[in-house]
């Protein structure tokens, strides 16, 4: 399968590893992968702000970008979400909203469409630490992910999968939220990153990289023994 | 910046920040989570029930009309006599006139959040009605002097030690540490308040159009003795409540009190079709049922967001999210506390000062997925958002998001910003910069990496 | 300046000229049969009267209400006396029903009609209420009292226990069924209250704690004949 890679602007910015790692497993599975440069953020921001017609903006960018594409796969349950639950919500009624509706059937989230649309679970991976995993609220909620990447992860050799309390919990990310509300973002990042510490894990492991970059970043301020890490990440070790 | 919203940002601060009171709310409803969870297993089909018990809301709201006149109708034939009330003023004089009327003096009401919504206790004070609320965690709140903290759990705030020193304070009782003892020592003092009382008020939790019977759900039977003993029952009721069928209940009951509160029913699910019947030997002289707009039908007018008037007031949204676990019920400022009061209260009270309320969400969504009646809740706070942004548009947010989408628009100005962004970011996080001061404050950000993603994928090997 | 009645419906016919889409929910609504198309996703009630009473059973006992098993009605007038006797009751009210005349003429202390007259005080000076009830539900350990099979509004919630004597016909497996039951019963002169009653009076608004006994009984029997 030729797959295009939808790599989340701040991964593309901040975590290049991430794209890097995904990237890295889908060929490892024998398919090909490109990565079309006209990408750059999907609108989430300003759609998540109340700013719809800038997003709606973005988001006929992004139609665009992915016109003709057979599978788009991005490492990130939040802005796959974006494009498929709300670029049709966004575009409808609008002369997009039928390439909206398209490009949401095409796009997949990295572990969904391992699991879900090859069928496959063991990438053939090596990961010999104890992980725990948090479910990112749009993937689990919105995309209704939940034994995907857990699936995956059992199947990773020398792996020890814990799970955690407050395992269903919001980590307090939110996007612009954690930073227009950040007393209210840290109180929760403090709830789901206690919990997480409290496992014993060596990594906290997730399939959205913008709630590892909260999560990460208030287990680094609080100095917590427990680093964040991508699934694709795990995925693509192999040593 | 609306005043509604500063004192919101200040005592969400306040509270988010006092972890031994987080803890005791997380550890308060730790027993719910578990109870919840055993009644749910015994639904052969959880979600199927759901789809069945909105339904049976969507079709009543959706044909509120027609439903409405029915209901009235019968609870007429039924001798019940219907008040209308356009907004909280009016609903308020009404009730007034009824004690005036009947020359009344001693008040008891049960739990009814609507008379919270009307701010009925004060304008009855001021009267020169005694006022008592039943409900135990009313009556707790009552003696605070402090609103609800929670629609469903008014008083889970307050420690024993609290209720302890207040029931000493006002009702002259010895200490106790027991929940028990506490809960007696309200028993007692309130048994002959009802005995008392001229009026009763209640609430009411569905209005069944079938039969002209209006729904009471409680645990504590105070409501049961509000409606038994005084001899005049007034019932306030938003006009959304309506279900079209007694059967109906079969379902909004059960799952009322599983989603709300973990049971399997709550202890008193109580039908009333009027004032005492004859060769009935107690029960009320008059029954009056006060009934409310008070903007719901604003809400109404707006399709997208009609199905919030679905709410059978359960609690399930508010013991789920962890914005309301995290600041409190307080804090919102607002009659009906988390996700449901942020997606109603700007089209009750208005976008403008109460907007924030949307914007102070992760948008985690538990909510949605607690909610029994299926309201799309967390993505109506989406919705409030874009109709404040259009509504109420502030400069900052559309400089911010207009300069973000030019770059964004841009892919090799977006690669160049980024670069520039990644080689200072050790400087900007030094800087008290909008968003980013706000995040360095309690969290790190990665150490930026030398490349991006799209120049290592061009040059791999560079 | 038009009433509220007639602005209020004028604005409820305003705004429902826009419709809003059915929400994506899988069924139809069906005309006062929800209990019906909701029953295979609801708690079971049992399909038969054994299994009806076997979950009655279960579901009373977790709720803390006691449940009284006696074959005959000389049985039951013999297990609340003895509870009488066991709980020390000095004044028992009760409906004066038929079926529970004789119960309360076996009761070893002094016991009183309650329906002849309105005495709130004298109610509350009572330590049980003796009631029959309309049905009881299986699927939830409810049991539907009336003013109508129970001696009016106050009797079942105003004495500290409560007491229902009841009939093992009258378990229904759901809550459908008993709501249909007392529509079928009272038709349009249903009592003016109708209270299902599911366990003994119990507040958590203390810490989330579990007291029982907030404001209504804190003791609820039943004592099922047959």
């Amino acid at each position: 399968m030729r797959v295009s890679l939808f790599v989340p602007c701040f991964v593309d910015q901040l975590t290049p590893q991430v794209g890097l790692a995904t990237a890295k497993v889908l060929k490892r599975l024998g398919h090909e992968v490109e990565f079309r440069p006209a990408q750059t953020c999907c609108g989430q921001p300003s759609f998540n702000s109340g700013q719809w017609d800038v997003a709606r903006e973005a988001a006929v960018r992004a139609l665009g970008v992915f016109r003709g594409a057979e599978v788009v796969v991005g490492p990130s349950g939040s802005c796959v979400a974006m494009m498929r639950q709300f670029y049709p919500e966004l575009l409808k009624g609008t002369p997009h909203a039928a390439e909206a509706d398209d490009l949401a059937a095409r796009t997949f989230e990295f572990s969904e469409f391992l699991v879900k649309k090859l069928g496959v679970t063991d990438v053939g991976a090596k990961f010999a630490k104890k992980v725990t995993y948090h479910d990112g609220c749009h993937a689990l909620r919105e995309l209704r992910l939940k034994e995907e990447p857990r699936r995956l992860l059992r199947a990773v050799k020398g792996l020890e999968l814990i799970e955690t309390e407050e395992g269903e919990t919001c980590c307090g990310f939110g996007g612009l939220f954690s930073a227009k509300f950040p007393m209210i973002s840290t109180a929760m990042a403090q709830v789901k990153g206690g919990a997480l510490a409290r496992t014993g894990a060596d990594y906290v492991v997730s399939s959205d990289p913008s709630c590892l970059l909260q999560i990460g970043g208030w287990l680094s301020r609080e100095g917590k023994p427990i680093l964040p890490l991508h699934i694709a990440e795990v995925l693509a070790a192999d040593a | 910046m609306s005043d509604s919203k500063a004192i919101f940002l200040k005592d969400a601060a306040v509270n988010a920040a006092d972890g031994d009171q987080r803890a005791f709310i997380r550890k308060a409803l730790g027993g719910y989570y578990v109870n919840r969870d055993l009644q749910k297993a015994r639904y052969r089909d959880w979600e199927r029930a759901r789809d069945a018990a909105s339904l049976a809301k969507w079709s009543a709201v959706n044909d509120l009309a027609a439903v409405l006149e029915q209901f009235v109708a019968n609870f007429e034939r039924n001798g019940g006599v219907v008040h209308w009330a356009r907004d909280a003023a009016e609903a308020r004089d009404i009730i007034l006139k009824i004690a005036a009327d009947n020359q009344a003096k001693a008040i008891v009401k049960s739990k009814c959040m609507t008379s919270e919504e009307i701010h009925l206790n004060d304008a009855l004070e001021k009267a020169g009605y005694g006022v008592v609320e039943s409900d135990l965690g009313e009556f707790i709140q009552q003696l605070r002097g402090e609103a609800p903290y929670h629609f469903v759990f008014p008083c889970m705030h307050v420690k024993r030690e609290a209720i302890s020193e207040l029931f000493t304070k006002h009702l002259g009782t010895a200490p106790t540490d027991s929940p028990e003892e506490l809960t007696m020592i309200a028993r007692r003092h309130l048994r002959q308040l009802y005995v008392d009382a001229d009026i009763g008020i209640t609430g009411a939790n569905f209005l069944v159009a079938e039969t002209g019977q209006i729904s009471i759900t409680e645990n504590e039977g105070n409501a049961r003795l509000t409606a038994a003993l005084p001899r005049i029952h007034v019932a306030l009721s938003g006009i959304e409540k309506v279900v079209r069928h007694l059967d109906d209940l079969s379902v909004l009951l059960p799952m009322l009190a599983t989603a709300g509160a973990g049971q399997p029913m709550t202890c008193y699910n109580t039908l009333y079709s009027g004032p005492r019947k004859e060769g009935e030997c107690d029960g009320p002289e008059q029954f009056h049922l006060v009934l409310l707009d008070n903007s719901r039908t604003r809400l109404l007018a707006d399709p997208e967001q009609r199905d919030a008037l679905h709410c059978i007031r359960c609690g399930a949204c508010l013991n789920v999210c962890p914005i309301f676990k995290n600041i409190g019920g307080l804090a919102y400022g607002t009659t009906y506390q988390g996700p449901i009061g942020s997606v109603i209260t700007p089209h009750l009270r208005g976008l403008k000062q109460w907007n924030h309320l949307s914007g102070a969400s992760s948008l985690c969504g538990a909510c949605t997925d607690a909610c029994p009646v299926r309201i799309d809740l967390h993505h109506h706070l989406l919705h409030n958002r874009r109709n404040a942004a259009k509504e109420a548009p502030t400069l900052f947010d559309r400089v911010f998001h207009h300069g973000f989408n030019f770059v964004i628009k841009r892919p090799w100005l977006f690669a160049a910003g980024g670069r520039i962004f990644r080689a200072t970011l050790p400087l900007l996080q030094k800087l008290p910069l909008p968003y980013m001061g706000a995040w360095m404050k309690t969290r790190d950000l990665p150490e930026a990496p030398a490349r991006s993603f799209r120049d290592q994928w061009k040059n791999p090997d560079a | 300046m038009p009433d509220a009645r007639s602005d209020i419906f004028a604005r409820i016919r305003e705004a429902l000229k826009v419709k809003a889409p059915r929400p994506h929910l899988k069924g139809e609504p069906v005309a006062g049969k929800t209990s019906a198309a909701a029953k295979p996703w609801l708690p079971d009630g049992g399909e038969s009267a054994e299994a009806s009473l076997a979950i009655l059973a279960e579901q009373l006992a977790k709720l803390k209400a006691m449940l009284i098993r006696v074959p005959d009605h000389a049985s039951a007038a013999k297990a609340v006396a003895e509870l009488a006797a066991a709980k020390n009751w000095k004044k028992v009210a009760y409906h004066g029903h038929p079926l529970l005349r004789p119960v309360a003429a076996a009761l070893p202390c002094e016991a009183w009609e309650a329906d002849a007259s309105f005495e709130k005080q004298r109610l509350e000076g009572c330590d049980a209420g003796l009631t029959t009830c309309e049905s009881i539900v299986a699927q939830l350990g409810a049991i539907l009292v009336s003013s109508a099979s129970s001696g009016g509004r106050a009797l079942s919630i105003l004495p500290h226990a409560h007491v229902v004597v009841a009939e093992a016909a009258q378990v229904v497996p759901d809550l459908g069924s008993a709501l249909a039951l007392a529509k079928a019963r009272h038709g349009d002169q249903m009592p003016s209250m109708l209270s299902f009653i599911t366990g003994p009076s119990r507040t958590g608004d203390i810490e989330r704690i579990l007291v029982l006994g907030a404001h209504g009984p804190k003791e609820l029997y039943l004592v099922l004949v047959g």
